[in-house]
């Protein structure tokens, strides 16, 4: 596999090593200190930074604005953006700004309804889905066109990416709904955190029964818990997660003091597991405001040094 | 058919208060199917009104009347002197009839209810939301099962991540429609359809593109 554009994350994948990615959320303010301290932080640690588009609907500084900052510090950003707030033209013209940075990797998604942030009362957008994103992002960067025909002048070059949620509803088209992201031009794949190896094992068997796992790059996704109840509040309350219930007395069984550091521990062994996995390429790591904790991780897995491409 | 609800009475008080001689006047059509605007509604609406204009010691006449429905010309001819009676009109028609009526009227014609949606009487006393009348419909495609009125995202390739249980993301009292659509493809033998991706929707047709209007020629001529 060659890389085609000039992404370090499609690099890292295409010569065949295990890619590693993070996340970080922009600030609720204009300061960019923290943003810019938190990938200091995990930045020789990753291939990657993925910036989140105003993420749970809660209102922060631009996922543009943010990579853009990345990128002047000379590291890798993945611009993360939904449909929810932007119609075509906004979304097309976001792209173009990206590409004016040469910021090479994005990832599409559809982003959670308004209701759960801080503008509840507010209209969604939604012109485009996730997939339709994908496609509209291969139409700008393969073919040079906007979605409205015309010609761009110096089209961007992105590694386009999706999410996948293993453990989705409805259980029949999970493997399919993937095969769809990858039919929309999905060149890699962050998944929903996994706690549900099990289950995440029999769902990549059914990826790779169709060859998927050929055709777009797997990253799996991990989220080290940081107590029992981070874990009770995940297999409750966030929709589409699969924490089974192993996960949470493993961490409540734990002395409360011990149970960030046995969070910790359950990623690494995740990972660890996770590397035997055929089809998974790499590992998105999404350390929510515990970015300190993401070298750790990714030493103790086995991960580092990072490949220089 | 359309679905409305009452607004509180203390807003429809605010409304009327400072008129001498207020019409309640219903639309005995889809809004009474939802038993909330039609002439039933309104001649109950009319003497909760009158109450509350004694018990504000507001010297006022309230009448109540209604016809077939408000957004058609026809039916407001036997109503015309009941109209012309009153300085002020509270219409429990759903948006459509209180603009209709207005245009014809030179006097304020006040909305009774809040217009909610297109849709279907699930149950006595349930009605709950089919279509957003996008002009472009893609119901063939979806099983039957409308992704744009019935997903809060309009997901048109669905479900989106945040599918459980057969529930959407936003309330587990709401169905996700994606599930829906799934398991309507299955019962129809349709699965293979699932994975074909439905282009990006041309919504010139919808809202977006402005007011929409139709005209049928060979009905204009013919009558
Ligand atoms: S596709 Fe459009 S016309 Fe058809 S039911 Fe949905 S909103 Fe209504
Ligand atoms: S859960 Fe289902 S209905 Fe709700 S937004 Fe997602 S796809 Fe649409």
């Amino acid at each position: 596999m060659t890389a085609k554009t000039p992404s370090k994350l499609e690099k890292v994948l295409a010569a065949g090593h295990f890619a590693v990615t993070s996340e970080c959320g922009p600030p609720r303010g204009s300061d960019p200190t923290e943003i810019v301290e938190k990938a200091e932080i995990i930045k020789d640690h990753v291939d990657a930074i993925n910036i989140t588009d105003n993420q749970t609907s809660v209102c922060r500084t631009c996922s543009l604005a943010v990579c853009i900052r990345l990128k002047t510090m000379g590291l890798e950003p993945v611009l993360q953006m939904v449909t929810r707030d932007r119609n075509r033209i906004a979304l097309q013209s976001d792209i173009l700004g990206a590409a004016h940075w040469d910021i090479n990797n994005i990832l599409c998604l559809s982003g959670d309804h308004q209701s759960f942030g801080d503008s509840s009362k507010g209209q969604n957008v939604h012109d485009l889905d996730s997939m339709q994103l994908l496609q509209t992002v291969r139409l700008m960067c393969d073919e040079g066109k906007f979605l409205g025909g015309d010609d761009i002048k110096r089209p961007p070059q992105m590694f386009a990416g999706a999410a996948a949620n293993p453990f989705a509803d409805p259980f029949e088209i999970r493997v399919a709904r993937l095969a769809k992201k990858v039919a929309a031009g999905a060149q890699f794949i962050q998944t929903q955190c996994i706690y549900n190896l099990d289950k995440f094992e029999e769902w990549m068997k059914g990826v790779r029964d169709r060859g998927l796992h050929e055709k777009t790059a797997i990253m799996a996704g991990l989220t080290p818990m940081k107590s029992a109840g981070m874990a009770r509040y995940m297999k409750n309350r966030v929709p589409g997660m699969d924490v089974p219930d192993e996960v949470v007395k493993r961490l409540a069984d734990t002395p409360k003091e011990k149970q960030a550091e046995e969070g910790i521990k359950m990623c690494i062994e995740s990972i660890q597991r996770l590397k035997e996995v055929e089809g998974v390429r790499g590992f998105h790591i999404m350390a929510i405001e515990w970015e300190e904790k993401v070298p750790g991780i990714v030493e103790a897995a086995g991960l580092y040094p990072r490949p220089e491409v | 058919m359309i679905v409305g609800e009452q607004k509180p009475l203390e807003e429809l008080w605010e409304s009327i208060k400072d008129h001498k001689k207020v019409l309640v006047f219903g639309c005995n059509t889809c809004v009474a199917v939802c038993q909330q605007g039609g002439n039933k509604e309104a001649e109950i609406l009319a003497s909760l009104l009158r109450m509350k204009a004694t018990q504000e010691g507001v010297d006022m006449e309230i009448q109540d009347s209604g016809i077939e429905r408000q957004c058609e010309h026809e039916f407001f001819e036997k109503t015309e002197e009941r109209v012309e009676w009153a300085d002020a009109v509270l219409s429990t028609a759903c948006g459509i009839g209180v603009q209709f009526m207005a245009e014809k009227y030179p006097k304020p014609i006040y909305p009774g209810l809040n217009t909610t949606f297109l849709g279907a009487v699930e149950e006595l006393g349930v009605y709950t939301e089919r279509c957003q009348a996008c002009g472009q419909c893609i119901l063939a495609q979806t099983g039957g099962i409308c992704p744009i009125a019935r997903c809060a995202k309009r997901v048109m390739n669905g479900p989106c991540g945040g599918s459980t249980n057969g529930k959407c993301e936003i309330s587990k009292d709401v169905d996700c429609a994606w599930q829906l659509i799934v398991d309507r493809l299955k019962l129809l033998g349709r699965m293979d359809d699932y994975e074909k991706l439905t282009p990006i929707k041309d919504w010139s047709s919808d809202r977006a593109g402005g007011p929409r209007k139709l005209v049928r020629e060979d009905v204009q001529h013919d009558s």
